[in-house]
C-alpha cells in the first residue's frame, strides 16, 4: 500500500455509500491503520447519485481536502458508469469495483475492472431497505478482494460493529454477503 | 476505561460532552451542527448521559436557557452553527459580560445568502468581540480534546469566561476517524466537579445580576472582563500541559507550529487547513525551502506575543483567511499586523482570502501560497491583499 491509499464510491442515495466508506475505514483501523471516512454533501435524496470517500493511511492523516485521484473506484449501481464524475481521476492502474452483472471485458472504461453482481445477492438473501437493494456491506467484500487493502476477516468484523444494534441474522447475512462477493469477483487484470 | 470510537467531528464534540457531564444542556438543531445535538439527545435518552436537555425554539432561547443555567452555578453546554450563531449575538455578549462559563463547539459554516452550507470561518470572526474565548481545532480528536480543555479553562476562578471551539463544516463535521473517549471517572483528576465561587442564583438567598450600572461603574466591568482574558492567556499553556500529562496528548497551546525554528517563510492559517499546510511544508522542506506552518489554535485570547516571536527569524509570513471582512481584509490578517506594529517589526505579511464557502484548498495550493511568499521576502514587501483561486 502506499503511504496514502484513497477511494471513491459512486452510489445513489439509499444504497449506504457512506456507511460502506465508514465501515471500510473501521476494517482498516482495525489492521492499525488511520482513516477518513466522508461524504460529498450536497443535496441527497433517495436516488440521486451520491459520492463518499475512504483516506486510509499508516499514520495520522493531516490533508483534509477533498480526493482528486483515488486509487480506487467503487460502483454501487451500474447505470452510474455512464454519469462523467465517475471517470474523473480515474488513470490505467486505478482499481474500478463495479456492481453489475457484465463482466470486466465488457466494460469500456480505463483502470483496472473487476466486477461482482452485487445486486443479486442483495436480492437472493434479502438485504433491502424500503424495497432497495442494499449493496454497501456485500460490494466491501469485492474491495478487498480487488485491491488487497485490507483483509477480508476485518471487514467481515468491521461490519459486525458497523451493524451493531440490527438482528443477529440480518448482520450474519451482510457478513457472508461480503465473503460471497469477495469469492465471486471477477477480475480483468 | 478508555476506548476508541469511530466519529465524526460532530459526534467527537457530543462524546465530550458526554464525558464532561454537564448538568445542563440547551440547543436547537441547525445544519451542520444538528447530528451533535441529536447525539446527544440520544446519550440522554439511553441513560448514557445524566444531564436536563432543554429543547428550545431558537439559538437565541438556547443560549438564554444556558445562561440561566449557568448563572445557577451549573456546568452548562450547547452546540451552534452559522446563522445559528448570528442569532445566539445579543445573548453571548450576556453570557460573556456576566462571567458564566458556557462551553459552545461551533461548526464553522457561511452565511446567506446564498444559501450555503460549507465551511467558511465568517460567523465565529464575527463573535470575536462578543467576550468569548475563541479556539479553532484541526481534527477530532482535537475537538474532543479542546471541548475538555474549555470546560476546565473557563470554570477556573481567575478566568470565568464562556468558550467556543470551532471546527469546519463537513471537513470535521461530518468526516469519521477514529478518536480516544474518557468516562468522566477517568478525568476528573483534570476536570473537577464545577464550583461557581464568586456568585450563584440560590432561591434562598434571593439576589438580581445584570441590574443598571451607570458610566461610574460600566467601564470597570468591562475591564474585568478584559482580565479574565488576561487569566485566561496564562492558564492556557498550564491547562494544555495538565490535559498532555493526563492523557498524554497536546495540540500546540495558541499557536501549533510545525518546522518554524528556520522558516524563512511561514504560512499562517487557522482549523484544517492550518493542519494540510504541514504537508505543503513537508514537501517544500524536501526541495530544499525553508518554509514552516503556524496554526493559530487559540484566537481570543489572541497570541500576539507569539507572533512576534515568529516574526523574529523568518522574512515574510503568509497569511490565510477563510473569511472576509468586506471592505478591509481578513479578520486574521488585521491582527497579526497589528502584532507586528505594536513591536515594531517590519517583515512583510502578505493577506490571502482562500477557502470561502466551502472552496476546497489542497496543499498544492499552500504550496504555492508558500512560494508566492518568498517573493515577498526578496521584495521586502507585501503585495495587495490575494483573492486566491476567485474567478473572475
Amino acid at each position: 500500500m502506499p503511504s496514502l491509499f484513497e477511494i471513491r464510491f459512486h452510489g445513489r442515495g439509499g444504497q449506504g455509500a457512506v456507511t460502506g466508506a465508514k465501515i471500510l475505514g473501521d476494517a482498516t483501523r482495525m489492521e492499525n491503520k488511520h482513516f477518513q471516512a466522508f461524504a460529498h454533501y450536497g443535496a441527497e435524496r433517495r436516488g440521486a447519485p451520491v459520492m463518499a470517500f475512504t483516506r486510509i493511511a499508516d499514520e495520522a492523516i493531516r490533508i483534509h481536502s477533498y480526493i482528486y485521484e483515488p486509487e480506487t473506484i467503487v460502483i454501487l449501481d451500474e447505470t452510474l458508469l455512464e454519469i462523467p464524475s465517475v471517470q474523473e481521476g480515474m488513470n490505467e492502474d486505478t482499481f474500478v469495483v463495479i456492481n453489475t452483472t457484465q463482466s470486466p471485458k465488457d466494460i469500456k472504461i480505463k483502470g483496472k475492472i473487476s466486477t461482482v453482481d452485487a445486486t443479486k445477492i442483495a436480492l437472493e438473501v434479502g438485504i433491502l431497505v424500503a424495497g432497495i437493494a442494499v449493496v454497501n456491506t456485500i460490494m466491501l467484500g469485492a474491495v478487498a478482494r480487488a485491491t488487497n487493502i485490507v483483509a477480508i476477516e476485518s471487514v467481515k468484523d468491521a461490519i459486525r460493529k458497523g451493524l451493531a444494534g440490527l438482528p443477529e441474522k440480518v448482520i450474519e447475512t451482510n457478513v457472508e454477503s461480503a465473503q460471497r462477493a469477495y469469492d465471486e469477483l471477477q477480475m480483468g487484470y | 476505561m478508555s476506548k476508541i470510537v469511530s466519529v465524526t467531528g460532530n459526534h467527537s464534540a457530543s462524546w465530550a460532552a458526554r464525558t464532561a457531564i454537564p448538568a445542563v444542556i440547551a440547543a436547537y438543531p441547525i445544519t451542520p451542527q444538528t447530528t451533535i445535538v441529536e447525539k446527544i439527545a440520544e446519550f440522554v435518552e439511553n441513560g448514557d448521559l445524566k444531564s436536563e436537555y432543554v429543547r428550545v425554539e431558537s439559538e437565541h432561547s438556547a443560549m438564554a436557557a444556558c445562561i440561566g443555567a449557568s448563572a445557577l452555578g451549573l456546568r452548562t453546554f450547547t452546540a451552534t452553527s452559522s446563522h445559528g450563531l448570528a442569532l445566539m449575538h445579543e445573548m453571548l455578549h450576556w453570557a460573556g459580560r456576566a462571567r458564566l462559563p458556557v462551553v459552545m463547539p461551533v461548526v464553522n459554516r457561511s452565511l446567506g445568502p446564498p444559501w450555503n452550507i460549507w465551511v467558511d470561518h465568517t460567523d465565529t470572526m464575527s463573535q470575536r468581540d462578543t467576550g468569548w474565548i475563541q479556539f479553532y481545532a484541526s481534527n477530532n480528536q482535537e475537538v474532543y480534546d479542546t471541548v475538555l480543555m474549555l470546560f476546565r479553562l473557563c470554570e477556573d476562578p481567575k478566568v470565568l469566561l464562556p468558550g467556543m471551539v470551532a471546527l469546519d463544516a463537513y471537513i470535521l463535521s461530518h468526516t469519521f476517524t477514529s478518536i480516544e473517549v474518557y468516562d468522566y471517572e477517568e478525568i476528573i483528576d483534570f476536570l473537577p466537579t464545577y464550583e461557581a465561587g464568586h456568585w450563584k442564583l440560590n432561591p434562598k438567598d434571593p439576589m438580581a445580576i445584570g441590574n443598571i450600572a451607570g458610566p461610574e461603574y460600566y467601564y470597570e466591568l468591562s475591564y474585568a472582563v478584559h482580565e479574565g482574558f488576561e487569566a485566561a492567556r496564562k492558564m492556557i499553556p498550564k491547562v494544555e500541559a495538565d490535559f498532555k500529562k493526563h492523557f498524554g496528548r497536546a495540540h500546540g497551546g495558541f499557536i501549533d507550529t510545525y518546522q518554524c525554528d528556520d522558516a524563512e517563510v511561514i504560512f499562517i492559517a487557522l482549523g484544517t487547513m492550518g493542519e494540510e499546510a504541514q504537508l505543503a511544508v513537508e514537501e517544500l522542506r524536501n526541495e530544499g525551502i525553508r518554509a514552516g506552518s503556524a496554526r493559530i489554535r487559540v484566537f481570543r485570547p489572541f497570541p500576539a506575543e507569539q507572533i512576534q516571536t515568529l516574526a523574529q527569524k523568518a522574512k515574510a509570513f503568509v497569511v490565510v483567511d477563510r473569511s472576509l471582512s468586506y471592505g478591509h481584509l481578513g479578520g486574521v490578517v488585521t491582527e497579526i499586523r497589528s502584532a507586528l506594529y505594536r513591536s515594531g517589526q517590519t517583515i512583510p505579511v502578505q493577506g490571502v482570502i482562500a477557502g470561502l464557502g466551502g472552496r476546497d484548498v489542497r496543499h498544492t495550493d499552500i504550496k504555492k501560497l508558500i512560494q508566492l511568499g518568498f517573493d515577498v521576502a526578496d521584495k521586502g514587501e507585501a503585495m495587495p491583499d490575494i483573492f486566491y483561486g476567485l474567478k473572475r
